[in-house]
């Protein structure tokens, strides 16, 4: 009996709680409150920090998310390292499966965003494969320019918009 | 996969016979007419007095009806109803002339006097006469007998002969929209589909919102909407059942299908298809279910609208560069650019009389809705705005809705769309009030036939 673990739930949930934005960590609570139950294979953390391998790792620790400029899709020389990071962690979890969203800012037509945040996530995918992940780990999703990670119409909002985060798959 | 969401009742059927009455004088004059092809034009007053009530059950209707022929005549811009206050005299029979010495005084150039009637089993009987005052002659008339529950039809169909009537094209106050309903800040909104009529009444939500759904439009016989749905987060094209509230995934795609819209004769559903960051045109024949690639190309196709005849579509295209119109046959074949203007655009519609395309155009960061014709001469754009997106048609391809947004602040909040419809003229822009946001407008392609 570890008496530790109920203690490290809620504080992955509140972490998860002052992490979140909008729908990319939607299942972050229920990806820590499994990974906590089953276990796990590491062993225990301080309370405070997040559980190795799970979604609030990747989120503090890895980084969840690259970004793109205006109607771009090719990964900058910095979102190839963050990208980098994800392969690594996922050779660190070979249970983990994963979801990359692309998303877009809100300055285009919604159709056309749905596309370019579907060749957004393609294009993280395409790289996370290339570094030897395999393909069936990784799935893709475009929310186009519905899911917005920050409010607000202006440049900073938007560049923070154009994005793909990689979320765990708990399917 | 199957669903269920409340059903829609569809509407009886309305049984319409035309009044004919020998005309009692010749006119004296040209023809009481309003050419709506020439911008900004003078409203033309008329008069819409309550219709004459046979009894206390009718009354109700008698009031409605007229208040709903002339709020339908007044949005159109073409008319201005006069205030009822003003008027010298009520109608008193639907058989005899009116007086049209109490009339000509308000400048009323057209009149309407109707009737409506509780038949012995409850049916609604409505009849109208469309007098030209000044010529006093009778222009049109008709008699409508159907369900009680059923009255606003009724007024729209009567406003319908009217706009016919006065303008010489088709009316378009019996039809309906599908749209998005939308509310709550940027970054959490809840979006469901929903239908009402075209002037706001009636107005369901079909879906709960707890799925993101978008872009639904009507087949021919508006029996069924194809919409994107994300149900388990994967957006798929479905087929949203009115009646029965069934929803139907259309094909086995391994990815995102997306941006689905009727052939006209409603035997097919074209839509893309995203796999590894390319969106290409698929047709899927809705019988025998067969996926018909149109485009191949690593650029993204999206957009598709047939032309009402079928053999062309309109799309929009990123393979030049940025975001720009097409035009292929059907079966995929001479794809060709049309637009060459600054800026990108997107979102085509072809207008049901083949004449136009509409479309969204963003140039220098505004957004801008404009009709160019079919080989794209003759851009011009109709209104702007931080955000107007996805223009739809009015069945008689001279009224055009679209959605407006503003910009939205750091809780997310001031960003809500809104729905707006605007005459082909770039005149008359009015907001359709919903209850609450709404984006994604489709009109209905023609009354409800039946």
């Amino acid at each position: 009996m570890r008496f530790n673990i109920p203690g490290l739930v809620v504080a992955a949930f509140v972490l998860a709680a002052c992490s979140s934005t909008g729908d990319d960590s939607a299942n972050s609570g229920s990806t820590g409150a499994s990974s906590a139950s089953s276990g796990g294979n590491q062993t225990a953390t301080a309370p405070t920090g997040p559980k190795p391998g799970t979604q609030q790792d990747l989120e503090v620790n890895i980084g969840d998310r690259v970004f793109f400029a205006f109607d771009k899709s090719n990964l900058t020389a910095d979102s190839r390292t963050v990208v980098e990071r994800w392969a690594a962690w996922l050779k660190t979890y070979p249970a983990n499966k994963v979801v990359i969203q692309g998303n877009t800012d809100e300055r285009g037509t919604r159709e056309y965003n749905l596309a370019l945040g579907e060749r957004r996530a393609d294009s993280a995918r395409d790289y996370l494969v290339s570094l030897g992940v395999d393909s069936n780990r990784v799935k893709i999703v475009s929310f186009g320019k519905e899911r917005p990670a920050v409010p607000g119409s202006n440049e900073s909002a938007w560049a923070q918009n154009r994005r793909a985060v990689v979320v765990i798959n708990a399917n | 996969m199957m669903m269920t969401a409340p059903p829609v009742r569809t509407l009886f059927a309305v049984l319409a016979v035309l009044l004919f009455t020998a005309p009692l004088t010749l006119p004296a004059r040209a023809e009481l007419t309003v050419d709506i092809t020439q911008g900004n034009i003078e409203p033309l007053p008329i008069a819409v007095p309550n219709f004459i009530a046979s009894d206390d059950v009718a009354r109700r209707f008698s009031i409605d009806i007229a208040q709903v022929i002339s709020d339908n005549l007044e949005r159109s811009g073409l008319f201005r109803p006069i205030d009822k206050q003003a008027f010298i005299s009520q109608p008193q029979s639907l058989g005899v002339n009116p007086r049209f010495a109490n009339w000509k005084p308000l400048n009323a150039q057209a009149l309407v006097v109707g009737e409506v009637n509780i038949e012995p089993n409850g049916a609604l009987r409505a009849s109208f006469r469309l007098w030209d005052v000044f010529a006093e002659n009778q222009m049109t008339g008709l008699s409508l007998t159907t369900t009680q529950a059923n009255w606003r039809r009724v007024a729209h169909i009567i406003s319908d002969t009217i706009y016919e009537r006065i303008t010489g094209e088709a009316g378009y106050f019996d039809t309906r929209i599908v749209y998005i309903a939308e509310n709550g800040p940027s970054d959490r909104r809840v979006k469901r589909l929903s239908i009402m009529d075209q002037d706001g009444a009636n107005h369901r939500f079909l879906t709960d919102g707890k799925t993101l759904v978008l872009t639904p439009r009507f087949s021919p016989t508006q029996q069924e909407i194809t919409y994107l749905a994300y149900f388990n987060d994967q957006p798929r094209v479905y087929l949203f059942n009115i009646d029965t509230g069934e929803q139907e995934l259309l094909g086995d795609f391994p990815g995102m299908t997306f941006a689905p819209r009727f052939s006209p004769d409603g035997d097919s559903v074209i839509m893309s298809f995203a796999e590894g960051g390319n969106s290409d045109i698929h047709v899927m024949d809705l019988r025998t279910r067969r996926v018909r690639r149109l485009t191949d190309n690593p650029a993204i196709d999206t957009g598709a609208s047939y032309a009402p005849d079928g053999r062309k579509i309109v799309f929009e295209s990123d393979r030049g560069g940025s975001q720009q119109l097409y035009v292929m046959n059907s079966d995929g074949g001479g794809q060709q650019r049309i637009s060459f203007g600054d800026g990108r655009y997107g979102t085509p519609v072809w207008s049901p009389r083949g004449d136009l395309i509409a479309f969204t155009k963003i140039f220098r960061g505004t957004f801008h809705i404009g009709v160019m014709r079919p080989d794209g001469s003759g851009e011009r754009l109709l209104t702007r705005g931080f955000l107007v997106e996805g223009p739809t048609w009015a069945p008689n391809g001279r009224v055009l809705m679209f959605f407006r947004q503003e910009k939205s602040d750091a809780r997310g909040l001031g960003g809500t769309p809104r729905l707006f419809s605007i005459d082909l003229t770039g005149f008359n822009e009015r907001e359709l009030g919903t209850p609450v946001g709404g984006s994604d407008p489709a009109w209905s392609p023609g009354p409800l036939r039946q």
